[in-house]
């Protein structure tokens, strides 16, 4: 019986990726699998999927959704790399470097980050981020350059990382503490009596023996920022735009619109079936994005379990 | 910037001055320093400016007095049914969750050892919890409307006028939200599990118990402090989640009831949590009422904190070496 309830948790994910790829097929159908690149304007095809009638017509399921693909890499991306950067260094801090008494108070702040709920984010995000760069980061000439284009409130993708990098860093930063206090301790005296100050001791020795524990906390953030929806969808300005590297400047404050944000956007469209095929698509990219990034998260692992029994 | 790097405490009791570094050692240590204190800053800004605005809106009477309908801020109620709303799911998603994590988990530590087959289906079950806690919640909450307006399901579901099946209600979300509180369970109570040391059960099995009751007797008691972290963990990622309150619950802010039978007419509803309430009233939502968005999320943030320091508690009183280990279980 125990064995029974055990296995209906992987019933459940039969039955998810079963559920959501049924509702999405309509998508592939029409589309094939050129929905997932780019081409003309992602807002109009929203626009004529919300207001297809039940019995919709072939061109009504036409979808291009590079941009939502886009703003989901280049948010995660960015987040990540920025998180890790900030997170290798918060662990270093936490374990190597800071006095005990730091320490006791760093860890519940950590934690406490890590546990604040998405939606108390957002809030911050549109109540004090937005209208903060939107009144004070963003020049007139910015504004000007991108008038034919797209429309710069504020919302958008540097708020949208800043905000991110919060949250993910905190998962990183537990994993790689998680790591780093298993690194024995003689190794690093070791290092020291070969005459290595401190932190080269940590570059040299331990963050070397811990490589693999950074980069499945890289992936589980990974994990987590592709699927964070509504902060995203509360302060990334909710345009189906694709922010272009070649602005310059205006790249980060370009709004964007992630596929987990879309979804939120259009919770309400369910009603058209073209709208809801195209969700259940969304659903479908971000279910395989999340089975990819388990995946490797346990390949990366498995190096780990050389020295540890859990890695 | 020297003068910071020079009180610097190099930490391990290492007595070789900082100042004696290679320059590029000795930005890197700054930057730590740096990092560490901006994340206590980040957070402390946080809480403290949630904190101020909670204090200038939160009125005893915004919590007591149901939402309205209303075009202005003052006519708009307070949120009762929010909070009535977050009680439900919790508890929903509670229940669901709890027996099926700690089953799991029994299941893979004390059952799933012998044999091949069995070790082959316990790394399923582990697998599977894993990709669980991988899965965004908006796909879960996604998955959840597509399984509930299939018509078999239909009873649990709050139905539209004409009788359209909406796949929303009280009971979806909260199953939903089962599934999120399930990892946190799971691997709490599978490492408490571990931990217990093989001579209690075999001195158990000596005694003429059979397995079961020594898991119930035993082992279970013997772990109960893991399961009470994983369920604060879950609680407060089902408190925290919006995305499946948006989907799951719809936008209605008041309780709405279906049917006529008290509890389950509740349960069969639909209405909003605290999260959906905060996003509703934030600009991003309908309400445009940041106050009450303030306000609300400051409860919001008070819960949250409040089960921090529970865990902590529980951490603390069972001794745990490990530091970070149980956040680790939240992700």
């Amino acid at each position: 019986l125990l064995g029974a309830v055990s296995l209906s948790v992987g019933v459940a994910i039969l039955a998810m990726v079963a559920f959501v790829l049924t509702r999405a097929w309509p998508i592939f159908q029409h589309n094939g699998l050129s929905w997932l690149t780019g081409g003309a304007s992602l807002e109009n095809e929203f626009a004529r999927m919300n207001a297809a009638t039940v019995n919709p017509t072939a061109a009504d399921y036409t979808l291009r959704a590079w941009p939502l693909i886009w703003g989901t890499l280049i948010t995660t991306a960015i987040a990540v790399v920025l998180g890790l950067f900030v997170a290798v260094l918060a662990s270093i801090f936490i374990v190597e470097l800071a006095p005990a008494r730091v320490t006791r108070v760093v860890i519940p702040v950590v934690r406490l980050l890590a546990s604040i709920p998405s939606v108390i984010y957002g809030l911050i995000g549109i109540l004090v981020l937005v209208p903060y760069a939107g009144n004070h980061l963003i020049t007139e000439h910015e504004r000007r350059s991108l008038l034919g284009t797209v429309q710069l409130t504020g919302a958008g993708l540097g708020v949208t990382v800043v905000i991110l990098t919060v949250m993910i860093t905190p998962i990183m930063i537990a994993l790689i503490c998680e790591a780093l206090s298993t690194v024995p301790n003689s190794w690093r005296e070791g290092a020291v009596a070969l005459g290595l100050n401190p932190l080269r001791a940590v570059r040299a020795v331990t963050l070397k023996a811990i490589r693999p524990a950074i980069v499945a906390a890289a992936v589980l953030a990974t994990a987590r920022a592709l699927g964070e929806a509504v902060m995203i969808q509360m302060v990334s300005g909710g345009k189906s735009f694709a922010p272009r590297p070649g602005d310059g400047i205006d790249f980060a404050w370009e709004p964007l619109r992630t596929l987990a944000s879309a979804i939120v956007d259009y919770r309400e469209g369910l009603a058209s079936p073209p709208l809801k095929a195209a969700i259940y698509s969304f659903a479908l990219l971000l279910l395989f994005a999340a089975f990819a990034m388990s995946i490797s998260g346990y390949l990366v692992k498995l190096p780990l379990r050389k020295y540890q029994t859990r890695g | 910037m020297s003068t910071n790097v020079a009180t610097a405490p190099s930490g391990r009791g290492r007595r070789s001055s900082p100042l004696s570094w290679r320059w590029s050692d000795r930005v890197v240590l700054v930057l730590a320093w740096f990092v560490g204190i901006l994340l206590c800053l980040i957070a402390g800004a946080i809480v403290v400016y949630m904190g101020v605005r909670g204090i200038q809106y939160l009125r005893p009477s915004l919590i007591f007095s149901r939402p309205q309908a209303s075009g202005s801020q003052a006519g708009s109620g307070g949120f009762l049914d929010p909070v009535l709303g977050t009680v439900v799911l919790t508890v929903i998603g509670i229940v669901l969750a709890l027996p099926l994590g700690l089953a799991s988990a029994v299941w893979v530590v004390e059952y799933g050892q012998g044999g091949r087959a069995r070790q082959s289906l316990a790394r399923v079950v582990e697998s599977s919890i894993e990709i669980v806690a991988g899965t965004p919640d908006i796909v879960i909450a996604i998955f959840g409307l597509a399984l509930f307006q299939i018509s078999l399901l239909a009873p649990f579901s709050f139905k539209a006028e004409g009788g359209g099946v909406f796949g929303r209600s009280f009971v979806i979300a909260g199953a939903a939200m089962s599934l999120l509180a399930l990892p946190p369970l799971y691997t709490a109570s599978r490492d408490g599990l571990l931990a217990v040391p093989s001579h209690m059960r075999e001195a158990a099995f000596a005694l003429g118990k059979t397995r079961i009751t020594t898991i119930r007797r035993v082992l279970i008691p013997n772990v109960r402090s893991n399961i009470a972290t994983g369920a604060t963990l879950g609680i407060s990622r089902i408190i925290g989640s919006t995305a499946i309150v948006l989907i799951l619950l719809g936008s209605t802010l008041r309780i709405e009831t279906q049917g006529s039978v008290p509890g389950i007419s509740l349960l069969r509803g639909t209405g909003s949590s605290l999260t959906s309430y905060v996003y509703e009233n934030s600009p991003a939502g309908e309400g445009g009422a940041p106050q009450k968005a303030y306000a609300a999320a400051f409860v919001l943030l008070i819960l949250v904190l409040v089960l921090n320091l529970i865990v902590e508690r529980i951490g603390r009183r069972q001794e745990s070496s490990t530091g970070l280990t149980t956040t680790a279980g939240v992700v």
